[in-house]
């Protein structure tokens, strides 16, 4: 089984070459690597940071643009008060700094190739990132498969890609966004003022022509987990349910 | 990056990790929570409907029930484990039945060099026989002395400690011998074939 072939998505530079506020908590990096790289919706890449004495600390982040978007590739990354890495890229990184980086990675969670069928897609928080590659990839496709997008945050103002999720939606071609605002009243029509729940699942599928083919979710471990029963006990298949978790 | 001349990140200093580094293998750090990675939502098995089966490609070995596994002897192991997400965690305490034990009760010497462990959800990963026998591997029931829970891969998983924690199949409900090193579910999806994680094999073809 082991070609000698050469590793999968080595380590490279990468340049921080633009900084992007996307909500109190979440910013976007645009990343120029040295060597451009092809990947597919929902892959993520690795970053790797390193102190003077050698000390390594290394994430995963999601890929937020699309495949067709260049070759900057954007991540883009909440902060944890309390983290060692998003803090970092948070108040030091700044544009013109190099960071090592892999990728792509991850062969599952992935915008799936041919026809599968309606799509949904749950994202909690910084989890709607690779959810927000899929949606522009559909779109820079001109593809019309039904996407529902059913993204929890707290409020309002923390729903990162906002304002690019809604005029998506608004090109009625068959892409839908549901809000779920947990600590904030709805303002669209669409939305909700709670957590995901199966009726808001049963609701969101309901919209779909025919049953779901693939559904992705993605977020925090208790999002994920919250999230995917509400979906099976909408009769959701597990078997369908492709899930990404974040960690803690 | 050229040779193997490290790049130093501007404005790095990094959260050292506390005493034990010896113990954290490259590019990865301690944590001391439980965290939960898997391909899709957690399946919720009851022991009466579970089974576990030995086969030698297609044909079965032999079949336990929950209550037949879990009379064979068991054996504790206390052992740090590696998540290819980059984090440690030390001296976690499992207790199930070591592979040994399931050949030993089957009455047979592993058949080839390479076995494919199989989870209830459909996954499946690989790993070579040797790294499953000579009190390497178990299938675990118990951690911290409490049935596994199910988002941990309960109510057995596999425990392949030295290797990234991907090869410690959740929900596993088999292990099968096969002639060739076939590649599980993640294996085939982007991740290392073998996965030792001091040699830093994460992903397709790392060396
Ligand atoms: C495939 C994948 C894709 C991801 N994509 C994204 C993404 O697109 N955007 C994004 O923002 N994140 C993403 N993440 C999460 C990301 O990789 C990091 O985990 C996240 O940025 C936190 O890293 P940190 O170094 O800031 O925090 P860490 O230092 O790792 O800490 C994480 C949390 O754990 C707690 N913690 C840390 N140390 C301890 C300790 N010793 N004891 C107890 N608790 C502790 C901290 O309080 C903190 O809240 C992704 C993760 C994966 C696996």
């Amino acid at each position: 089984m082991s070609e000698p072939t050469a590793p999968q998505s080595p380590w490279q530079t990468a340049t921080i070459a633009r900084i992007l506020r996307r909500t109190p908590r979440v910013v976007s990096f645009f990343l120029q690597p040295l060597q451009p790289f092809a990947y597919r919706a929902g892959q993520h890449i690795d970053v790797k940071l390193t102190a003077p004495d050698g000390y390594e600390a290394r994430r995963s982040y999601s890929i937020a643009s699309a495949p067709e978007a260049g070759e900057q590739v954007e991540v883009a990354i909440e902060r944890l008060d309390d983290g060692e890495v998003s803090p970092f890229f948070h108040d030091v990184a700044a544009v013109g700094d190099e960071i090592e980086v892999r990728g792509p990675l991850g062969g599952h969670f992935v915008w799936p190739e041919g026809d599968q069928g309606p799509i949904l897609l749950v994202g909690g928080g910084s989890g709607v990132v690779p959810l927000a590659s899929m949606a522009r990839h559909r779109a820079a496709l001109s593809s019309k498969v039904p996407v529902v997008l059913v993204y929890s945050a707290r409020t309002w103002d923390e729903v990162v890609f906002r304002d690019e999720l809604i005029e998506l939606d608004r090109r009625g071609d068959g892409f839908s966004l549901a809000l779920a605002l947990t600590r904030e009243g709805a303002r669209r029509p669409a939305d909700h003022s709670r957590r995901i729940d199966l009726a808001m699942v049963a609701q969101s599928i309901a919209y779909f022509p025919s049953p779901p083919g693939v559904a992705f979710v993605c977020g925090s471990n208790a999002f994920v987990t919250a999230a995917s029963q509400a979906m099976i006990d909408a009769g959701v298949p597990a078997r369908i349910i492709r899930t990404e978790r974040y960690g803690v | 990056m050229k040779g193997n001349a490290k790049m130093v990140t501007r404005g790095f200093s990094g959260r050292r990790p506390p005493a034990g580094d010896a113990r954290i293998p490259p590019g990865q750090h301690l944590e001391h929570g439980f965290p939960v990675l898997s391909a899709g939502p957690t399946p919720r098995i009851r022991t009466e409907d579970w089974s576990f089966t030995l086969k030698h490609g297609p044909r079965p070995i032999k079949k336990w029930s929950w209550a037949e596994f879990s009379a064979l002897p068991m054996t504790k192991m206390t052992r740090d484990i590696h998540c290819v997400t980059s984090w440690t965690k030390f001296d976690t305490p499992w207790q199930g039945v070591l592979v040994d034990d399931i050949l030993a009760d089957a009455g047979v010497e592993p058949p080839t060099a390479f076995t494919l462990a199989h989870s209830f959800d459909g996954y499946s990963t690989n790993v070579p026989t040797k790294d499953l026998v000579v009190g390497k591997a178990m299938v675990a029931l118990l951690y911290e002395g409490k049935p596994i829970t199910a988002d941990h891969g309960g109510p057995a998983r596999l425990l392949v400690p030295h290797l990234y924690f991907w090869k410690s199949a959740k929900w596993v409900n088999g292990l099968q011998f096969t002639e060739r090193d076939e590649p599980g579910f993640w294996e085939l999806r982007g991740y290392h074939i073998y996965g030792d994680p001091w040699r830093e094999q994460r992903y397709t073809n790392d060396p």
